[in-house]
């Protein structure tokens, strides 16, 4: 769930970074495989808030910030999180670009003390782009928790570059890390890098082709490493270092000619073109595991026993899926129960504000239309998004990201792939789903984690199928007001859980089914490979979280809701206040669409409020409040009580209540999401499908349940459970 | 040279170790196999089967990765 003001919105979709060099002494990239806390690193060192969670694959643009060290300005550039550099998915594309072509001064490899024989792979790996290169030995507290001792003199020796220990989460280790970035920044150490010796058909191979390559790079990147990537027959790369060089190698003759000998060499000693990554991967494996050898120490055999024993229980066959619901249904019953009572309180004191402002107003004598545009219309909409949002969220956020901490996420991609294996989509698609819940537009950006185009452009389309934070508010107060009449105290909030569970439920359904009916149709195709790193579970750093939350997301999220709502609340006033033919334009506007919402369920007032949230969903509740208040007697609501009676009296029953929420789970993305799927689609075609898909699934299944009901005649009482008492 | 003690990961029963002899997909899906460290004589785990049966976690040079049967099943390995 990467919500923060960087990860939604048009900031999200920035791929190409541009740093001004005049302006920062020195550019430093922080590369390392996914999950390692290189987004710790970079927020302990810059300050910045890059979101940070226990789960691989988070990181999915490069982020930059700068901090000073020793009088110096760096400027620290997170990439996305890759096991190697030889590009397998568009994140790791991203990374390895950077490092060959964003010329950084300082590379700094992160690594996991407790993964260190793969981990060291991408070290050497980095190590034959540039030595330019510190090696950040991090989650050393969770090494030593395991029983893991690494020699790290003995590795800066075996590696040839500066190596230092951190544990990243308590800040440990972070001043030698600078000193160290420094040092290599400015040429005051001398490297010796370690340097891969591969089997001896390669190596010969290699000699066949770097004089042939030396004559065309003259630029800061090996001639041995492109070398070894020609071999490799990496296209990608090889289209990436054309631009960069200006040339296009397959006019050289001379490089084809020794690029074939090269080949023909490898043939000989029978190492087939498509076995060439086998044998370079290998050696490199090989290298590492020789250099952990020598290294690491682990002390304690069975030092994952403990994941072991959670994992048992989180993801076995009888306990995974009713754990995941209880879990989740817990989150909602805590947001529920919690909620209720600030929201009241803050309701009644905004309102309370809005008297005296009224009051204030008149004493200078302001005319009534301005009072009623800036105090009717403006601040009591804004207030109403306030009190309605600002308590579930301000409970919800920090709640979820504690399981977004602890490492529990990947085990819902875990529990759950199958049933996406099943709809032919990509099971990473149960954790773009998750980020949705955070926001649509985050979860869209999430979906470049998922490497084929076809399931990643489902992931895209389904997305807004899971409700959003801004959806939440709203089928909680709707469910309390409308399907627990009489139920009361624990009972009545643990209802609520269970039917909003029910709603996701639903929402979670309705994407495998699309996501089916896509892949039948027009983006036909089998699931593609799939691989899912399944963390350690870390313990949450419960204070931290909360602050981090609060002040990260919720705020940032009730700020665009607030700045939403504020001209939202004007348009409305004058719509409700400018007369027309005797009625107000509002009037006519549901008039106008009041028959096809009938259709639906609805009426015109909640239909045009659907529309006029467009820019934010969070807005839909309070304009269908402002829209009736506007046109009824009544005038002051502090609580849910009178609020369903304002809705009771404009004519809604269990069934408006059921298509509400309906049409709120399965509607247009916001607007927000959908200029970030244009982004990242770059597809105009594709936009309008993720506009249509949910627009019409919504519209389809309301027409269905409101016309099925009417059919049967049911729709008569207003509370759902008086409905089941008659 | 198909020895007959090998078998595909897939089959491979849950808590027991086995050493990957060969991978026999191709393009992508061997590269992603590759950056994950399974190189023939690695040792790899069955740890445990999600929910539904499918996927499974496996423990390969210390990490868990889950991976469904048809990507196991073009991992040859001989069971220890």
């Amino acid at each position: 769930m990467g919500l923060t003001a960087g990860s939604t919105g048009l900031h999200a979709i920035d791929h190409a970074l541009f740093i001004d060099r005049n302006t920062v002494d020195k550019i430093i990239a922080l590369a390392g495989n996914p999950n390692v806390g290189k987004s710790t690193v970079f927020n302990s060192l810059t300050g910045l808030n890059q979101h940070t969670g226990n789960w691989p694959g988070k990181t999915v643009t490069n982020a930059s910030g700068n901090y000073t060290h020793q009088g110096n300005t760096f400027t620290l550039v997170d990439i996305p999180g890759t096991y190697s550099l030889m590009a397998n998915s568009p994140e790791e594309e991203v990374a390895r670009d950077f490092i060959c072509f964003g010329c950084p001064d300082t590379t700094v490899v992160i690594v996991d003390a407790t993964l260190m024989e793969r981990n060291l792979n991408l070290v050497l790996q980095t190590l034959e782009i540039t030595d330019r290169v510190v090696v950040c030995v991090n989650l050393m507290d969770e090494a030593k928790k395991k029983k893991i001792q690494i020699d790290i003199h003995a590795l800066e020796k075996q590696l040839g570059v500066p190596v230092i220990a951190t544990s990243a989460r308590s800040g440990k280790g972070l001043t030698e890390l600078m000193d160290a970035v420094s040092a290599v920044s400015f040429d005051r150490v001398r490297h010796n890098p370690y340097g891969v010796i591969y089997d001896k058909p390669i190596e010969e191979a290699l000699h066949l082709l770097e004089p042939a390559v030396s004559k065309i790079t003259q630029s800061n990147i090996p001639a041995r490493w492109i070398s070894l990537k020609l071999l490799d027959g990496d296209e990608v790369l090889i289209h990436s270092l054309e631009e960069h060089l200006g040339e296009r190698f397959c006019d050289n003759t001379l490089l084809i000619h020794s690029l074939n000998q090269a080949r023909l060499h490898l043939a000989a000693n029978q190492i087939p073109q498509n076995r060439h990554r086998d044998v370079i991967v290998s050696c490199l494996m090989k290298a590492s595991e020789q250099i952990a050898n020598k290294t690491v120490r682990i002390l304690k055999v069975n030092h994952n026993d403990r994941d072991r024993k959670i994992d048992r229980i989180l993801t076995s066959r009888r306990f995974g899926l009713p754990v995941m619901a209880l879990l989740f249904g817990t989150i909602f019953w805590l947001t529920i129960i919690g909620a209720n009572y600030p929201s009241d309180l803050i309701g009644t004191g905004l309102f309370w504000i809005e008297d005296r402002l009224h009051a204030l107003f008149l004493s200078f004598g302001a005319p009534l239309w301005l009072d009623g545009l800036l105090i009717s219309g403006m601040y009591r909409t804004v207030s109403w998004v306030v009190a309605v949002m600002l308590p579930p969220m301000a409970i919800f956020f920090p709640l979820f990201t504690l399981l977004e901490d602890s490492g529990y996420l990947p085990r819902i991609a875990f529990n759950l792939d199958n049933f996406f294996k099943k709809a032919c989509a990509h099971g990473k698609q149960a954790l773009t789903m998750c980020m949705g819940f955070g926001c649509n537009a985050a979860g869209v950006v999430g979906c470049r984690i998922i490497e084929s185009p076809r399931e990643r452009l489902i992931a895209v389309i389904t997305n807004n199928f899971v409700p959003c934070n801004g959806r939440f508010p709203t089928l909680i107060a709707i469910i309390t007001m409308f399907f627990l009449g009489s139920v009361t105290g624990v009972l009545k909030s643990a209802l609520s859980a269970l039917i909003l569970v029910s709603v996701i439920v639903l929402g979670v359904v309705m994407t495998l089914m699309i996501s089916r009916i896509l892949s039948k149709t027009i983006l036909k195709g089998l699931p593609s490979s799939f691989t899912l790193e399944l963390p350690p579970y870390r313990r949450p750093q419960i204070g931290k979280v909360i602050v981090r939350s609060i002040f990260d997301r919720t705020l940032f999220v009730l700020l665009r809701a607030v700045s939403v709502a504020a001209p939202a609340g004007l348009l409305i006033w004058i719509m409700a206040n400018v007369t027309v033919g005797g009625a107000s334009v509002l009037t006519h506007c549901a008039v106008f669409l009041d028959p096809f919402a009938k259709l639906l369920g609805l009426d015109g007032y909640i239909l045009m409020a659907f529309i006029l949230g467009f820019p934010a969903n969070e807005i839909v509740l309070p304009i269908i409040i402002m829209s009736y208040m506007a046109s009824s007697s009544m005038q002051e609501i502090s609580n849910l009580d009178t609020l369903r009676h304002l809705l009771v009296q404009n004519g809604w029953t269990w069934l408006t209540a059921v298509c509400v929420m309906l049409f709120s789970l399965m509607h247009w993305p916001c607007s927000t999401t959908c200029l970030t799927i244009k982004k990242e689609t770059k597809s105009l075609k594709w936009t309008l499908v993720s506009f249509l898909v949910p627009t019409v699934t919504g519209m389809v299944l309301c027409f269905l349940v409101a016309g099925g009901v009417r059919l049967i005649g049911l729709d008569e009482s207003s509370s759902f459970l008086s409905f089941l008492k008659a | 040279m198909i020895h007959e003690n090998y078998i595909p990961l897939c089959f491979l029963p849950i808590g027991q170790k086995a050493r990957i002899k060969t991978l026999t997909s191709d393009g992508n899906a061997r590269r992603r196999m590759l950056d994950l460290g399974l190189i023939t004589d690695t040792i790899v785990e069955a740890l445990q089967k999600s929910p539904s049966g499918d996927p499974t976690a496996y423990e390969i040079r210390g990490a868990v990765i889950a991976l469904r049967s048809e990507e196991a099943s073009n991992i040859i390995v001989e069971p220890n």
